[in-house]
């Protein structure tokens, strides 16, 4: 088993069995989309219409509650020092502990969604594109809340910074995802429009995220 | 055998290796017998045979809650009275109501989208079962983070106690707000309006459902025993290494 | 080999914690680094293991391997025991031993040699501070590296536990290892040069500069 491999598989492990598992990430990615009724009022064709976004923000509030972790278990246990001498280079080390959160918390969210979109009248075609939006942005999500993660992993009230630093950086990914998502039932954009975007921002942070994130922890070296 | 002498793990066990078996049999003969009936039970004038979702749907919601209400009970029993099996059976219970609940969701998400052309409406039934379904994810999560479930049990208990809330707005949403789904006709004052060949099957299926419980319920609470004799002893050899 | 440091100083939230500390320590040779709580015992190490930067002076390592860095090729066992309570014991070290690109052969060893090899599928989270200690130190001898900085290692310790690491330590001197251990005890092993931090009370005005090392006495015991 190469370095790599065996940081994503322990990764993915701890992520499986600490506390609720893979379920916490699901449950509070329900409750925020049951909320939303709740606050918006049971109009169906309302709730049908903006959907996909809530869909999208229940999304990136359940990936960002998991970040908070990413970095700072290991820092705390002395984990994070001894990865660092291990001879691997950081910014792959990010990746590949940034592939283990999106393997644990994005996917069962992927796999949940239809189910969820059930709830709020969402249509077969609009799940199909969300699904997909899905799909392609949440690692976006991950990569660029490592940087947040990261630069956050020294403090002790990290959390609510982390979700203020990320939260605006993931703000372009959240426009042509959602924007992609609605294309796919609606037009006048065509669904490959806001999606090659998306493609685009998740490509770009799966390449600066693990760079800007392995500076940012670097810094923790005085 | 009175119930207090229950109380200890050790006899429970006992009890319950002998009684499983037997409520196992039992569950099985009422469930042929109800689902026998059920069958006979005509069809309706409107929907056809789509109405016998029925005999799945409200047994389970009545399930839902019951069980619930059992958590409720454990939970007393493990602030008030330090009952030593009370969060054992409130352990063992969440996953069990919690599928009677997913059950009772999608039996009539599936039964509402040919009456109401949708898979779901945010009315105050609907919803409040849904809260009941995510109340019960909760408290499972909760058992889940604390490794020692002894000591979660307190912890469960508050929210199970909170989340009790919950049980008499299901049960009068209906009569509450304006609501899509229908209103009350087995359990309510001036005795039910269900026409007997329909209620038969299902008084029959709802004591089918629970028999079902008490059974999971009997053998959960088993596993849970042994799991946590299970740890101790897991505990006592790594200490016993050195 | 050779580990070799000059005129190295250290400061930690504007305090000069020490400054003129050196030393050279060759293949088969340990140093103890002694002093009061706060002398910067934790701070020397974690200079020599890449974590912290000196604020002045120079450290270097020859006859090493030129492709890695000294951190690479030193091993950290410092107050934390970097165990994760969810894995069981054996997969925490199987995971440093492939994150070290060691082979799988050497854990079942390690974890026997330090007496955790009846447990090893238990979960970490039942060790105690003692086990969780020696967890740490498999891992130093699961994985072959040259050069050991050991923060209190013996901390938690008891005494078949201290008996056990002064063992292995002898060993790898006796392999053509270096050891750093910054301890408040002895580390009984013979020959242990020693490196005193403590000084005189510097001036309670932080990063006025007066905070000085000893004249960095590294005294042979005679062997």
């Amino acid at each position: 088993m190469t370095p790599l491999t065996a940081l994503l598989v322990r990764d993915m492990r701890i992520a499986v069995r600490v506390g609720g598992g893979a379920m916490i990430g699901v449950l509070f990615f329900v409750v925020v989309v049951t909320l939303t009724p709740f606050a918006v009022g049971p109009d169906l064709a309302l709730l049908k219409r903006i959907g996909p976004a809530i869909l999208w923000l229940a999304a990136l509030l359940a990936s960002l509650l998991a970040l908070d972790r990413l970095f700072a278990s290991d820092h705390e246990d002395g984990s994070l020092d001894l990865i660092l001498t291990g001879g691997s280079p950081l910014e792959l080390v990010i990746a590949a502990k940034g592939l283990a959160h999106w393997l644990t918390t994005a996917i069962p969210l992927i796999v949940a969604a239809p189910l969820i979109g059930l709830l709020l009248d969402i249509e077969p075609p609009a799940q199909a594109g969300l699904v997909l939006t899905l799909l392609v942005g949440t690692p976006a999500l991950t990569f660029i809340g490592a940087v947040g993660a990261a630069i956050a992993v020294t403090l002790r009230r990290g959390g609510m910074l982390l979700a203020i630093i990320v939260l605006p950086l993931t703000v372009p990914v959240l426009i042509f995802g959602v924007a992609a998502a609605n294309a796919a039932v609606a037009g006048p954009v065509p669904f490959g429009t806001p999606f090659t975007v998306l493609c685009a921002l998740t490509l770009a942070s799966l390449v600066i995220g693990p760079f800007a994130a392995a500076a940012a922890l670097r810094l923790d070296i005085e | 055998m009175r119930l207090s002498e229950l109380a200890n793990p050790s006899r429970f066990l006992r009890t319950a290796n002998l009684a499983i078996p037997w409520l196992a049999g039992a569950t099985a003969i009422v469930f042929a017998f109800a689902i026998y009936r059920a069958m006979l039970a005509p069809d309706d004038y409107q929907q056809g045979a789509t109405v016998k979702i029925m005999f799945l749907h409200v047994p389970s919601a009545w399930l839902g809650m019951l069980c619930w209400g059992l958590m409720t009970i454990a939970a007393l029993g493990t602030l008030v009275w330090r009952h030593p099996l009370a969060d054992v059976a409130a352990k063992a219970a969440a996953p069990l109501g919690a599928a009677f609940t997913l059950l009772c969701l999608v039996t009539g998400s599936l039964w509402g989208r040919p009456e109401w052309g949708t898979y779901w409406v945010w009315d105050a039934r609907l919803t409040s079962e849904l809260i009941l379904f995510l109340l019960y994810l909760g408290v499972i999560a909760l058992w889940r983070t604390v490794e020692d479930a002894s000591r979660a049990a307190r912890a469960v208990a508050i929210l199970t106690l909170v989340g009790a809330i919950d049980l008499p707005i299901i049960k009068f949403s209906v009569d509450w707000w304006n609501t899509l789904h229908q209103g009350a006709s087995v359990f309510r004052l001036g005795g039910s309006t269900v026409d007997p060949t329909i209620l038969i099957p299902l008084l029959l299926m709802a004591a089918a459902f629970t028999l079902l419980f008490v059974t999971l319920l009997l053998a959960a609470m088993r596993n849970e025993i042994l799991r946590r004799r299970v740890r101790t002893l897991r505990l006592l050899q790594a200490s016993a290494t050195g | 080999m050779r580990l070799s440091a000059v005129d190295l100083a250290c400061r930690r939230g504007g305090r000069d914690v020490f400054a003129g500390i050196g030393f050279h320590l060759a293949a088969g040779q340990a140093l103890a680094v002694t002093g009061r709580n706060g002398a910067g015992k934790s701070s020397l190490l974690r200079i020599v293991g890449g974590f912290l930067r000196p604020a002045g002076g120079r450290l270097w390592l020859e006859g090493g391997d030129p492709e890695f860095s000294i951190a690479e090729q030193a091993h950290y066992l410092g107050h934390q025991d970097a165990v994760k309570p969810s894995l069981s014991v054996a997969e925490n070290l199987h995971f440093w031993a492939a994150f070290f690109g060691a082979g799988m052969t050497k854990v079942q060893d390690a974890l026997g040699a330090v007496g955790l090899g009846g447990i090893a599928a238990l979960p970490a989270a039942y060790l105690s501070a003692g086990q969780r200690r020696r967890l740490s130190i498999a891992r130093l001898l699961a994985v072959k590296r040259p050069i050991w900085l050991l923060d209190e290692p013996a901390s938690t310790l008891d005494a078949a536990g201290r008996d056990r690491l002064t063992g292995f330590m002898q060993s790898h001197l006796a392999g053509g290892g270096l050891i750093l251990a910054a301890t408040h005890g002895a580390l009984g092993l013979g020959g242990a040069q020693e490196l005193s931090l403590d000084e005189k009370i510097p001036s309670a005005l932080p990063g006025d500069g007066l905070g000085r090392g000893s004249e960095a006495t590294v005294g042979a015991v005679t062997p």
